[in-house]
């Protein structure tokens, strides 16, 4: 339809007095809606922090999790290498012949270490790790037999040389038993695996909870704003139009959702971190609880935005269309 | 403007809104759509507005077929329109201001712009001064000719009005509908459905009449 002649003139400055730049003002029509979007969020406090706090604490869950799982990690990392075979010397075996059956054995090639521990060695380590130096002081003997750690080269570290190794020693007549310390790594291993899975479909499960209730708040909103989006679509507002303030509102639930899930694991992690910490003093070890990095909340805060942006679009395809003038 | 060649509107349920219209309205032209209740009146402003397709014969607006908008170019061939309805469907938790410039939002003006525009608009309907209330605290007159201001904030060379004097006393009405004389003064073509036949015969514009959703002749009740 062209314009009637009498007022071409006019409709020739309100082109020019439009943004000439599209970018821009593209880019400047997209930061407008995304900031009313927010103020009209922050108009209803209760209910945006209500939605917020749904999708926080589903996005924290996985998220915790996901911070043990690689705490686990942390810990399992600190044991690899530890391929340390224990022999247990019998009781009979005085210290000057289990100092010849350990140098006997460092002459072996398959070997990187040999170490003996004397049943004295033995008592103050224990002592000192358990903290049961009354109990031990009773006893009238050391019950503690002499031990050989052995650690097998790189190359024998695998579980097969291993194990053959573990049969040859048992056989020696100086070792009462041949303990392999690997053993329940493997085990461990076996359970992060398991607890990994369990992981990624809790979040799978979650991350669709998130899609559904911003979905559902996107919908609802649709409703209540029904009359508002008819009169728009009636004056010539496109769908891109229509559409742009529920996609923001999603995008918002996703990020205010995923900052409260930022906060409540770095808090539920700080409040684990004391008792971990001195756990692991009591093992001797340097572990440090890993906290949330920078690198994390920027992930959670991400995935959340882009749940929150993809449940909206789910809700507003489906509703906005039904939506026509009357 | 307009041109309508045996055009006929048949809903889903197998009532026909319309059966085989002709006319042809010429740009700047202003004329009102009469006839009884049920006559077809509101069905063919929804045509031209695209609120309802038609399903037979050929709309043609402004050198437009209607036929060929669709997706979103409905929205970009409603901009050049003005539709005024008769419960002006004004946004009550908004005030008069944003009521009026949401045409100019909806097709990206700037602030300036808009200001400029709305107030232009306001004046021409009498409103100036009553931006910034709501339109609940207004008069019908009043809330009416809000509707009319946001009809023609964006110069539309079209303003169609369904019964926009329905629920306003006989002074009201002829001054609603002097209001509509003079923006088809400078240029606007009008077309207004209405059933206050006194009014509109005083006024001596042409008179289209519908009758079972068929043109009846003019002039003969």
């Amino acid at each position: 339809m062209s314009r009637r002649p009498g007022h071409s003139a006019s409709a020739g400055r309100g082109g020019g007095s439009r943004l000439t730049d599209p970018v821009s003002g593209w880019l400047l029509r997209h930061l407008q809606v995304l900031i009313s979007t927010l103020g009209s969020l922050s108009r209803s406090p209760f209910n945006t922090l209500m939605t917020a706090a749904v999708v926080g604490i589903a996005l924290a869950l996985p998220s915790a999790l996901y911070k043990l799982l690689e705490n686990g990690e942390a810990v399992r990392r600190g044991l690899e290498g530890a391929a340390q075979i224990s022999l247990f010397l019998h009781q009979e075996v005085n210290e000057a012949r289990g100092r010849a059956f350990a140098a006997e054995l460092t002459a072996r090639s398959d070997l990187a270490a040999v170490h003996y521990i004397s049943p004295d060695e033995a008592l103050a380590e224990y002592q000192e790790m358990s903290g049961l130096t009354d109990v031990l002081e009773v006893m009238e003997h050391n019950p503690l037999p002499a031990v050989v750690v052995v650690i097998p080269v790189a190359e024998h570290a695998g579980v097969e040389a291993v194990r053959t190794l573990v049969e040859e020693f048992a056989a020696a007549a100086e070792v009462e038993l041949a303990q392999f310390d690997q053993e329940w790594v493997r085990r461990l291993d076996g359970l992060t695996a398991l607890f990994e899975r369990g992981v990624v479909i809790i979040a799978a499960l979650l991350g669709a909870a998130v899609l559904l209730i911003v979905g559902n708040t996107i919908r609802l909103t649709i409703n209540t704003r029904r009359q508002e989006i008819e009169v728009a679509k009636l004056v010539g507002a496109t769908d891109a139009f229509v559409r742009r303030p529920f996609l923001y509102t999603g995008l918002w639930f996703g990020i205010l959702g995923s900052l409260l899930a930022w906060l409540l694991v770095a808090l539920a992690l700080e409040l684990l971190s004391g008792p971990v910490n001195r756990l692991a003093a009591l093992y001797y070890s340097d572990f440090r609880l890993l906290t949330v990095t920078l690198t994390d909340g920027l992930l959670v805060t991400a995935a959340g935005a882009g749940l929150g942006l993809v449940g909206s679009w789910i809700a507003v395809g489906r509703h906005l269309q039904e939506i026509q003038p009357s | 403007m307009i041109r309508f060649e045996q055009v006929a509107k048949r809903y889903a349920t197998g009532h026909d809104g319309l059966g085989s219209v002709s006319f042809h309205m010429a740009r700047g032209e202003m004329a009102f759509l009469t006839g009884p209740s049920g006559a077809g009146k509101s069905t063919l402003l929804r045509l031209i507005g695209l609120i309802e397709r038609h399903t037979r014969g050929q709309v043609v607006v402004g050198g437009q077929n209607l036929q060929r908008i669709q997706g979103r170019r409905v929205a970009y061939y409603r901009r050049n329109l003005g539709i005024i309805f008769q419960d002006h469907r004004l946004l009550l938790d908004r005030t008069v201001f944003d009521n009026v410039a949401l045409p100019l939002v909806v097709a990206g003006h700037r602030r300036g712009d808009i200001e400029r525009r709305v107030r232009a608009a306001l004046d021409q309907v009498g409103l100036l001064g009553k931006e910034r209330l709501f339109p609940v605290t207004l008069s019908g007159g009043e809330q009416q000719r809000v509707g009319i201001a946001r009809a023609v904030v964006n110069k539309p060379p079209l303003l169609l009005a369904d019964e926009p004097t329905g629920n306003l006393d006989p002074e009201l009405s002829q001054e609603i509908m002097s209001l509509f004389e003079r923006f088809n003064q400078v240029g606007v073509t009008v077309l207004i459905a209405t059933h206050d036949v006194d009014l509109i015969r005083r006024m001596g514009h042409r008179e289209i009449r519908l009758r079972d959703g068929r043109l009846a002749p003019a002039g003969r009740p």
